[in-house]
């Protein structure tokens, strides 16, 4: 019965994904061939005709509203997708809104930074009042991450899009890569922490509900992972993908953190880091509300959809074929970046 | 059932307290004002059926062709539809520093002195990152 239901939600699930694409391509092509003749009017604050500016694009005559329509029921499949594959929102948002809406990689970025954050915000307080989260831990890596991300969105927003899409794309499928062969660890083995975790008292004890019995955990290897987090930090600030992907392997593989204590910790890391890379992109103008809200709502109603399907679905299933989506993105970008597939 | 071992500390309560009060305000105020925004009751800096042929192009040649503000230039115009959304947008982006504000008494009463460190610091990589004094170049 179960395995019934699941493999309904997945049919329902490729269909729609189908029904979307199919209906953003047609939107896209019809963007393109629209009216080539029209003439951009300048909005009325805007003067496309002014020293320095640039023309903008040939009028549509697709209606403004299927864009924000479009977005929504995309993402919200994004968001049952991320959380039955375990994955966060950012990570599926950009290659795939990047790669197939009509967006430019810098609003869809900045979007994308926003949708992690809203996400981020959303479960941080339930994470942290249960104790699963932890301050301690979360607090000096955010410190490095947020400053690294600072320096990625603006490394991002400097590059040509040809660039930010190829080395989107080489992440993406590093991702995948790291997904399809990353062990985790329950519970790893700290043989002795470190003087930097111990002097800074980075560790805690939290209820194991499976276990019915409290869990002690410390963590090891601290200044190695505070250098990773530079990177990591970085790599979400450019690419707009929050980095719940990076995050995780780090705090529970190489810090020995417990898995539950990782993904938590992760999660909220995420509402710090993100930040500051939002910011940035908000700055700069890159932020457009169009995109933005529609997409948040969007994931967000998705990811309370995904928890109330994830007690019935088949978790190894959907993680492949959250998969199998991210590597066609990753390729679709990759390729777009290159100018093979524009 | 969680045992006084088990329990978050002080400043993890805190912290988790005023982010919950501040998540639902804020995107509760995107939604609403998102809505206006579309409903066309307020005025748009840029028309709504015209975003189109801008969203398209990098965001240099898009605030160049529009003369869109940068940094904090959105706030005298939210009287603006689209500019009213970056009211809960800037709260949700801002609420981390609060949250760190918050916990910083508390840091301090309990003589923690490394993470009053890590703690301002963040604040001030944040405040930073929001103030609009850094400048992407454009290309």
């Amino acid at each position: 019965m179960v395995h019934r239901f699941s493999r309904v939600i997945i049919l329902f699930l490729i269909i729609a994904a189908a029904l979307c694409t199919a209906g953003v391509a047609i939107a896209q092509h019809d963007a393109h061939e629209a009216a080539p003749a029209v003439a951009a009017s300048a909005p009325e604050h805007g003067d496309a005709h002014a020293p320095g500016a640039v023309p903008a694009a040939p009028a549509s005559t697709t209606p403004w509203w299927i864009w924000p329509l479009s977005l929504f029921v995309v993402t919200f499949i994004l968001g049952i997708l991320a959380v039955l594959g375990g994955v966060g929102g950012g990570v599926l948002f950009v290659p795939i809104v990047g790669g197939f809406f009509p967006f430019n990689i810098d609003f869809v970025r900045g979007a994308g930074l926003l949708v992690a954050l809203a996400g981020a915000l959303a479960a941080g307080p339930g994470l942290l009042k249960r104790n699963l989260a932890s301050l301690r831990l979360a607090l000096p890596v955010a410190l490095i991450a947020s400053a690294a991300a600072i320096v990625g969105a603006m490394i991002g927003l400097a590059l040509k899009p040809n660039v930010i899409n190829t080395l989107l794309g080489a992440t993406i499928l590093f991702i995948v890569f790291i997904m399809a062969i990353a062990k985790k660890s329950d519970f790893p083995v700290v043989p002795k922490p470190d003087t930097l975790s111990q002097s800074l008292g980075i560790m805690g004890i939290y209820r194991e509900e499976s276990l019915g019995k409290d869990v002690e955990w410390t963590v090891h290897k601290t200044p190695m992972a505070l250098a990773l987090f530079i990177v990591i930090g970085i790599m979400a600030g450019m690419f707009g993908l929050g980095a719940g992907w990076a995050n995780v392997p780090v705090l529970n593989l190489m810090m020995g953190a417990p898995l539950k204590i990782s993904v938590a910790t992760s999660k909220f890391l995420l509402s710090i880091t993100d930040t500051s890379a939002a910011w940035v992109y908000l700055n700069q103008g890159a932020v457009l509300p169009m995109i933005v809200v529609p997409s948040l709502v969007g994931i967000m109603l998705g990811s309370i959809i995904g928890v109330k399907i994830l007690a019935k679905s088949k978790p190894k299933a959907i993680k492949w074929m959250v998969i199998g989506l991210l590597l066609f993105a990753g390729l679709r970008s990759l390729l777009k970046g290159l100018e093979i597939w524009k | 059932m969680a045992n006084e071992k088990t329990k978050a500390s002080e400043e993890q309560m805190a912290y988790a307290g005023v982010l919950n009060i501040g998540m639902w305000s804020g995107l509760a105020l995107l939604i609403v004002t998102f809505f206006v925004y579309i409903s066309g009751v307020l005025p748009t800096f840029v028309k709504i059926n015209e975003l189109p042929k801008y969203w398209t192009m990098r965001v240099h040649d898009f605030n160049a062709a529009l003369h869109a503000p940068t940094g904090w230039g959105w706030a005298p115009l939210i009287g603006n539809g689209d500019y009213l959304n970056f009211v809960g947008i800037a709260i949700l982006s801002g609420l981390t520093i609060l949250c760190y504000l918050v916990i910083l008494p508390i840091l301090v009463r309990k003589k923690d002195t490394a993470y009053v460190v890590i703690a301002i610091a963040e604040v001030l990589v944040l405040s930073l990152a929001a103030s609009g004094l850094l400048k992407v170049g454009g290309h």
